[in-house]
């Protein structure tokens, strides 16, 4: 074996983006407190830079580097575009926040910008052993970040639960790949597809155990039940910002190493894995939609409400359609432009000493704030998937390709307990606009986070009266 | 062109929508201005466009405007269609339209919704230009359901009257009873030809009229049959056949200028446009065109004879105007399309500038509608008295005004015609002549004639009768017109009286292009007819121009029956009134039945009202409270609750609990696939 010297052109955001993370926690070190935007400043160039560069270098072509371990192809220059962004709404929704509470330090943005790194990885792997490594990445900086403010029992104990049961879920992943790579005697995604299609085993016992492994691994970490348990105390317990961070970009990474390791790697076995995705599926629209409407915490809510959206994007994926996988990329970047709003949303009724984290806070926020109040109502319209926002498109996509492979009942399914969800959601626009508040007190007025907020607000029904233009780009980034 | 017809649509709807939304700022005189101009602005263009057509022989316009969307292969656009039929709608609507703006300056001038008003009407003309110069069947309903939703408006303009609201809802419940059949016909024409475009629609026809039906299991009808049958219970509902008729009278409880446009000049005739536009249709179905037939003879005589017991002016002229639409269906179901659209047009001018008149006479009587207190008004109101006698003559078929050329040519059609049920329908609309020549001529002595028995009302006696009559005709009252006591009629103001004069000219003259309209091909490929049915084709054998046609007339039964009719008005209400009462006391059954309406309100008031009223609250009872409410949605919430609430203590906070549910979850997986 000869030793080439890659080609490193595909990889030159990835670069970009390690440089400066290395760089800011460099340089933070010499910024005192008061010029802290310094760090906050570079860190939104970093990802604006490396959306550029992503954009600037995105071909319709597919290419491989580095032996063939990392690719870079529609999906992955979606995605991550997609990422620098939610991340850079992430960052801006995050600054008062941590203003006020007295946590404004780099970490919180190197961190960040780590995880958007080990994102990027995880979106572009092309052998389990890159997929594994950008994994780590991301988690080790979520682990890190959840437990921000040490002094905080609740999220430390978040951060440790979060941290064990991820090191459980990983191994598990991990294991799974080993036993992979002694069925197929490799680590490469493209060799392993290759064995299973010429050897006509069909599925044996090692192979479910692979899968399962796989599978139990993956649903972790988008936190599908019966391994969704870490997800609505981790949402708790961290800080509002993390959470934020925690509930919208990494679904995006996580769908795409679905669509790397399922999909593309042992899309062979979809008839298997199918049935067991089907099971997640089930479960997690079930107990998402229903244990949220006992909630009364709303970051706990949005938990399960998130539980739920799972559901619907693996529905998506094992449709095994071209238009499944299609739907559940339109689902996912739906849903994180949702959530961030709708954390963007707890951030902003939030302020020194008060964590606007009650379902009771948003009591009456339509006579303090009318404008906000009516964001809040589209972001709860299009979690509830109520036509004309966002969220009824990406519900019907998904559903369209389950019933176009004769699941019909799962669709059905899907929607008694998206209706069964509607309720949380709708509450929510009733206490807003129908209660008295308690809380009088004015809304603070950062004239950026207003003004992005609106936007995400807007952008959920901009998109849902031209749907096409998402639906359009998640379509054409899918190649299978 | 297009730019023309687009803007002929759009200034209507320009003013009003600044007469609606900025009727405040810009005042009453902004309002009536800017909607005036809008109409005005139609009426030109249209009249430039008619031009173009009818004289300068300009193609046959068809394309779509606007694509607004396309699913599953049918396009829904918006698109005009203009030949020599909707050139001649389109400057009948905004001529009518035009002169009902300018009146209603004078008769709404005291009322408070004046700026709305002048929105509400120039919104329906938008929507009758819709309407008529539609090109498929999407536009065609738009237009039909906005102008029954303006019509809706209007009747309770006067929204305080509980005799409004109660007249708008019926108006509303009727209408919907006749679109349910017509969207199910439009439903079963893009069933079978997949498209909405007319003229698509129209070259399945052939094929239509061979497909069929199974609605009820084992029976097979007709596609086309059933379609044009559907279409036409539309037709019934807007244009007012029995037995949809029944809201049109009670809408007279709007005011007087939307009587005259709405319910006499222009919507009204919808039914009998669409009926017209899609002759290419009715043509091949004979059930449906000896339907329409019978059902329009029907209407054109008994509604006929209620008319001679009414005594609200208001009414007298409703009754005439459903009977007149009685005798355009009948032309309908005889394939004389070009007299239907004909009388259409000659009907719009005449019973506008009766209504017209009507109003301006209940003007000068301050809101006084009731007849018997009226009389020898022809000495004060000499430009009333005259037009309203043009209207008359030109209602009843005078030789010579518009009404004799269009309801002849009706009569004779209906006589050669030989789809089933014509002699039946022959008969009735000859008597229907007499009738409404007498009708017409006892509104006309009452009003005009006689002694002046405004003179004889008591202040004390007029009020206690005021409330005693069961016509609801107590208008006055909201108008600042309240004084009562002896009135002093006079003249009504100019904006009233021009109106009138400029409606009347076309209600004398328009009957004299009764041969390029009949019998020459002034409609060419806008109706179709098929060889065998050709009346009109066959009747225009024997015509030999306008004096000819007047001459031949003249010697037939419908003028003899005419002048009957007026003669035994003169004499009963001008010479004997005593046979009046004579006649009611010797047969008080009849004037029962036909001051009852033949008790239709009755029947609907029991059987439909109070039959839907009784199911609906036994479904509410049992379904919705029981059923729906108590088990389905009640009770799946407490479900829901219920496990909810239990469920969220699965999460017990204990990391082994978490780390043993995914144990649990793998283990799962891996023994319900491996096994």
């Amino acid at each position: 074996m000869t030793f080439e010297i890659p080609d490193f052109m595909p990889v030159i955001p990835e670069l970009f983006v390690l440089g400066m993370a290395c760089a800011i926690l460099v340089i933070d070190l010499f910024v005192p407190q008061a010029r802290r935007d310094i760090t906050y400043g570079l860190s939104q160039f970093t990802l604006i830079g490396a959306a550029v560069l992503t954009i600037a270098l995105a071909s319709p072509e597919t290419r491989f580097t580095f032996n063939d371990t990392f690719i870079a192809d529609g999906l992955s220059d979606l995605l991550k575009v997609a990422v620098y962004l939610i991340t850079a709404v992430v960052f801006l929704y995050s600054r008062p926040y941590l203003q006020d509470r007295d946590i404004y330090k780099g970490e919180y943005y190197v961190l960040g910008l780590f995880g958007v790194l080990g994102m990027m990885i995880m979106i572009s792997s092309y052998s389990f052993l890159t997929l594994y490594l950008g994994l780590e990445l991301l988690s080790l900086s979520l682990y890190a970040m959840v437990a921000f403010n040490r002094d905080s029992a609740r999220a430390s104990e978040a951060a440790m639960k979060y941290f064990i049961l991820g090191a459980i879920a990983s191994g598990m992943l991990l294991y799974g790949m080993s036993i992979l790579y002694g069925i197929t005697g490799s680590l490469d995604i493209k060799e392993v597809s290759d064995y299973l299609i010429t050897s006509s085993a069909g599925l044996n016992v090692p192979l479910v155990f692979a899968l399962s492994f796989v599978i139990v691994g993956l649903a972790f970490k988008l936190g599908a039940v019966p391994f969704h348990m870490w997800v609505p105390d981790v949402y708790h317990g961290a800080p509002t910002s993390v959470t934020l961070f925690i509930g919208t970009a990494p679904k995006l990474a996580g769908l795409a190493i679905i669509m790397r390791l399922l999909v593309d790697g042992l899309g062979p076995l979809h008839h298997d894995w199918q049935g067991m995705l089907t099971i997640l599926a089930v479960l997690s629209l079930a107990v998402g939609n229903v244990v949220a409407i006992a909630q009364t915490n709303i970051k706990r809510m949005l938990a399960y409400s998130t539980i739920s959206h799972v559901g619907f994007i693996l529905m998506g994926i094992l449709a095994g359609t071209h238009e499944g996988y299609a739907a559940a990329l339109f689902y996912t970047l739906v849903y994180a432009i949702v959530a961030a709003g709708g954390f963007g949303m707890i951030i902003l009724l939030s302020r020194r000493g008060f964590e606007a984290e009650n379902l009771d806070d948003f009591r009456g926020l339509n006579e303090r704030s009318p404008w906000f109040a009516f964001i809040m109502l589209l972001i709860m319209f299009s979690m509830a998937g109520v036509p004309p926002t966002v969220g009824f498109y990406a519900k019907l996509a998904v559903l369209q390709a389950v019933v176009q492979v004769d699941m019909i009942w799962l669709a059905i399914f899907a929607v008694i307990f998206s209706i069964v969800g509607a309720f949380y959601y709708l509450r929510a626009v009733k206490i807003m606009y129908f209660d008295k508040p308690e809380d009088e007190s004015p809304l603070p007025k950062a004239l950026d986070m207003n003004v992005v907020l609106s936007i995400n607000g807007l952008l959920v029904i901009v998109l849902g009266i031209f749907p096409g233009l998402l639906m359009s780009l998640a379509t054409g980034a899918i190649s299978w | 062109m297009e730019n023309i017809y687009l803007a002929i649509v759009l200034a209507p709807l320009f003013g009003a929508i600044v007469a609606g939304l900025f009727g405040r700022q810009i005042g009453r005189v902004g309002a009536h201005t800017v909607t005036i101009l809008g109409v005005a602005v139609s009426f030109l263009l249209s009249l430039w466009v008619f031009k173009a057509h009818v004289f300068d022989g300009a193609e046959v316009y068809n394309a779509t405007v606007y694509t607004w969307m396309v699913s599953d292969g049918i396009r829904f656009e918006v698109g005009f269609l203009v030949d020599n039929l909707t050139a001649m709608m389109m400057l009948v609507v905004t001529f009518v339209s035009l002169m009902v703006h300018i009146y209603t300056i004078g008769y709404m001038q005291d009322d408070p919704g004046y700026q709305r008003f002048f929105a509400y009407i120039s919104l329906f003309t938008f929507s009758m230009l819709m309407l008529v110069m539609a090109n498929n069947f999407m536009q065609l309903f738009f237009g039909w359901e906005a102008v029954g939703l303006v019509s809706y408006l209007l009747i309770g303009f006067w929204y305080k009257r509980p005799t409004a609201i109660y007249a708008n809802m019926k108006a509303f419940i009727v209408n919907r009873v006749g679109d349910f059949g017509f969207i199910l016909g439009i439903g079963a024409l893009l069933f079978y030809a997949g498209s909405l475009d007319y003229w698509e629609v129209f070259a399945e026809a052939e094929g239509m009229s061979q497909a069929t039906i199974s609605i009820i299991p084992g029976t097979e009808w007709s596609l086309l049959t059933v379609a044009c049958i559907l279409l036409f219970i539309g037709a019934m509902g807007k244009s007012a056949q029995v037995p949809l008729h029944v809201w049109l009278p009670d809408s007279m409880e709007g005011p007087t200028p939307i009587s005259a446009l709405i319910h006499a000049a222009t919507m009204v005739t919808a039914g009998i446009f669409m009926v017209a536009r899609m002759s290419p249709l009715f043509e091949l179905s004979t059930a449906a065109l000896s339907f329409v037939l019978v059902i329009g003879a029907l209407t054109a005589f008994f509604m006929g004879l209620i008319g001679i017991v009414q005594n609200d002016i208001k009414r007298v002229v409703a009754y005439s105007t459903l009977s007149q639409l009685g005798y355009m269906t009948v032309a309908l179901g005889a394939s004389a399309y070009a007299a239907g659209v004909f009388h259409l047009m000659t009907h719009a001018f005449f019973k506008a500038l009766l209504f017209l008149a009507a109003g301006s006479v209940i003007i000068a009587m301050h809101h006084e509608q009731d007849m018997r207190r009226m009389g020898g008004l022809r000495k004060y109101m000499p430009i009333t008295y005259i037009t309203a006698l043009i209207g008359s003559l030109a209602l009843i078929g005078f030789p010579g005004f518009a009404g004799f050329f269009s309801k002849d040519g009706i009569i004779e059609a209906v006589s050669l015609s030989t789809t089933p049920g014509a002699t039946f329908a022959y008969v009735l609309v000859l008597a229907g002549v007499f009738v409404t020549a007498f009708y017409s001529f006892r509104m006309f002595f009452l009003v005009f004639h006689g002694e002046e028995r405004f003179r004889n009302v008591e202040h004390h006696a007029h009020h206690d009768a005021h409330h005693a009559d069961d016509h609801g005709d107590d208008h006055g009252d909201d108008h600042g017109h309240g004084h009562h006591g002896p009135v002093e009629p006079k003249e009504s103001p100019w904006v009233v009286t021009v109106p009138l004069i400029l409606l009347a000219i076309p209600s004398v003259l328009a009957g004299y292009v009764v041969g390029p309209m009949l019998f020459g091909d002034f409609f060419g490929d806008a109706i179709f007819v098929a060889e065998a049915n050709d009346v009109l084709a066959r009747l225009g054998e024997g015509y030999t121009g306008v004096m000819g046609f007047i001459v031949h007339g003249m010697m037939m039964p419908p003028f003899w029956l005419a002048m009957a009719g007026l003669a035994s008005a003169w004499y009963i209400y001008m010479r004997k009134p005593s046979i009046a009462a004579a006649a009611k006391a010797r047969f008080e059954w009849l004037y029962k039945v036909l001051d009852r309406k033949y008790g239709f309100d009755e029947f609907n008031a029991f059987v439909f009202a109070g039959g839907s009223v009784g199911l609906g609250r036994a479904l509410w009872r049992f379904g919705d409270r029981l059923f729906i409410d108590g088990l389905l949605v009640n009770g799946s919430a407490r479900a829901v609750g219920f496990i909810s609430r239990y469920a969220r203590f699965s999460q017990t906070g204990y990391l082994y609990h978490y780390a043993f549910a995914m144990i649990i979850g793998l283990l799962v997986l891996i023994t319900v696939f491996a096994f």
